[in-house]
């Protein structure tokens, strides 16, 4: 075991680029995530409108896609013998945050749905007082619940750093070209070398708590001189 | 503001990466087994073929049953595995171009040192997996469509035992690779039939060791083909062509001899043999 975090602690250059495309892929797919997920939840969320329902009901079970059947659907589009195949994306980091993207974005609208649903409850009179257009109340509502939303965000982070399924589809674990946290582990489980997946399974977790913190003393910093 | 941070994080990831792609040096694609990248013969033998080419090549590792879907699809320049037979329909049906062997390794049955059906120390495959079955000690298959798995039925047809009879029972099937199975098989103490080159290098043995070996029947050889560019017009034919041809020159064929894990050699090459 011991031998296993000194791997780890030696921190080589290949350790450092399967560290970085992980981090980039699921960073990248995140805020792509975030950039559909937001405003498209804040709509949800804030606005009363025929068929909302249904596209709760959706998001919310949309939140549970399996990353496997993701990875599936993403080959299919990207194969060379799918609709999208001319590309030349499948097996690059480019497919890998397709996939995280397309996981990521229901958690993100959805959980982002009932942020904005809560704090529209409290500003809805306002709004109507006010004859405050669509857009400035979006963007009103987004802004002023970007604190919770930071939270939504780190959500669909945990999510994606987490996933091995739909990445070792689109991207095939490749070596020095698609290898990531989460599939290194699972390659080396599958070669038998326990501890050293095991201490990789804790450094994932050390990256997933340093984002964290990071967000969060952004947040800290934030609020600080917002009343300074 | 957020808003527009996030927009330029993404933007400018996406584009480094497709910025990245397009600078990448030459590289092809192969579609390949997990015994072939699990045991290190892939980390032992293409920084070779890259120093001389100067082609960078890059494995997907599957079963043998995907990866061979996968190029059928198009979505590879190279196939590499180990089922004779299902590569031969695949040049039959025009996915492939031509198919050559390159080397070969053999199965081996390892089971727990217990040996609960007594097979230890056999060399006859057949009455091997046959005393298996008679005293329903679990067996743990790969169940995946692989190289593997194939040769495993094809023994079990030979010794007239209906596996899926006793599937969920004594015969276990885990649809995952040969390491994932050998992870499992050894955790519910049953037999399992490996390519001796994955459990070399396997790092899980416990009290594990090789119960049954040396039977004609467990010859494992792998072929390499080149994926039709006229059914597949994206696909890299000359570089493809020129890791074949290394793969099967004295100097590829001496560079999978020299591969060797704990000083034992894994795969016997035998281009043109």
């Amino acid at each position: 075991m011991a031998e296993a975090f000194g791997l780890i602690l030696r921190w080589d250059r290949e350790l450092s680029v399967i560290v970085m495309l992980s981090l980039q892929v699921t960073l990248s797919a995140v805020a792509l995530a975030c950039l559909i997920g937001l405003p498209l939840g804040a709509l949800v969320g804030a606005f009363r409108f025929p068929g909302r329902g249904v596209i709760t009901v959706l998001l919310n079970a949309l939140m549970g896609l399996p990353p496997v059947v993701v990875g599936l659907f993403v080959y299919l589009m990207l194969s060379a013998a799918g609709p999208l195949g001319v590309l030349g994306l499948l097996y690059t980091p480019t497919a890998m945050i397709i996939a995280q993207t397309i996981l990521v974005t229901p958690i993100i609208a959805a959980l982002t749905k009932q942020v904005v649903e809560d704090l529209h409850g409290e500003y809805a009179e306002q709004f109507a007082s006010f004859g405050v257009t669509a857009r400035t109340r979006v963007a009103a509502l987004l802004w002023d619940a970007r604190y919770s939303l930071l939270t939504v965000a780190l959500a669909g982070f945990g999510r994606a750093v987490a996933e091995v399924g739909a990445v070792l589809i689109v991207g095939g674990n490749i070596n020095h070209v698609t290898r990531v946290m989460t599939t290194t582990i699972a390659l080396e489980t599958s070669k038998g070398n326990l501890q050293l997946a095991l201490a990789l399974g804790v450094l994932l977790l050390g990256l997933a708590v340093v984002v964290n913190a990071g967000v969060m003393a952004l947040r800290v910093s934030a609020v600080r001189a917002a009343y300074a | 503001m957020l808003r527009r941070h996030l927009l330029s994080l993404a933007l400018g990831t996406v584009l480094a990466f497709g910025a990245g792609t397009a600078r990448a040096q030459e590289f092809i694609l192969v579609q390949s087994t997990t015994s072939t990248q699990n045991s290190g013969l892939f980390d032992h033998i293409l920084p070779i073929f890259q120093e001389k080419t100067g082609i960078e090549v890059r494995v997907v590792a599957v079963g043998t049953g995907q990866a061979i879907k996968n190029a059928e699809n198009g979505d590879g320049d190279v196939l590499f595995v180990h089922a004779k037979a299902a590569e031969e329909k695949f040049v039959a049906e025009g996915h492939g171009v031509s198919r050559a062997d390159v080397m070969y390794n053999d199965f081996v049955i390892v089971g727990p040192a217990d040996d609960p059906a007594g097979v230890a120390g056999m060399n006859d495959v057949v009455a091997a997996l046959s005393k298996i079955a008679e005293a329903q000690a679990p067996f743990a298959s790969r169940g995946d469509d692989s190289g593997t798995n194939k040769a495993e039925l094809r023994l079990w047809k030979m010794a007239g035992i209906d596996v899926q009879a006793a599937s969920g029972g004594w015969y276990r099937e885990t649809g995952s690779g040969m390491g994932a199975t050998l992870n499992t098989g050894t955790g519910m103490n049953a037999y399992i039939l490996t390519d001796r080159a994955t459990w070399i290098a396997f790092g899980n043995k416990g009290d594990y060791r090789i119960a049954v070996e040396g039977d004609a029947k467990m010859f494992n050889q792998y072929g390499i083909i080149l994926v039709n560019p006229e059914k597949h017009g994206h696909v890299k034919a000359e570089a493809g062509q020129a890791f074949i041809d290394w793969v099967l020159s004295d100097q590829g064929q001496a560079a999978i001899a020299d591969f060797k894990v704990d000083g034992q050699q894994l795969f016997f090459p035998n281009a043109g043999g």
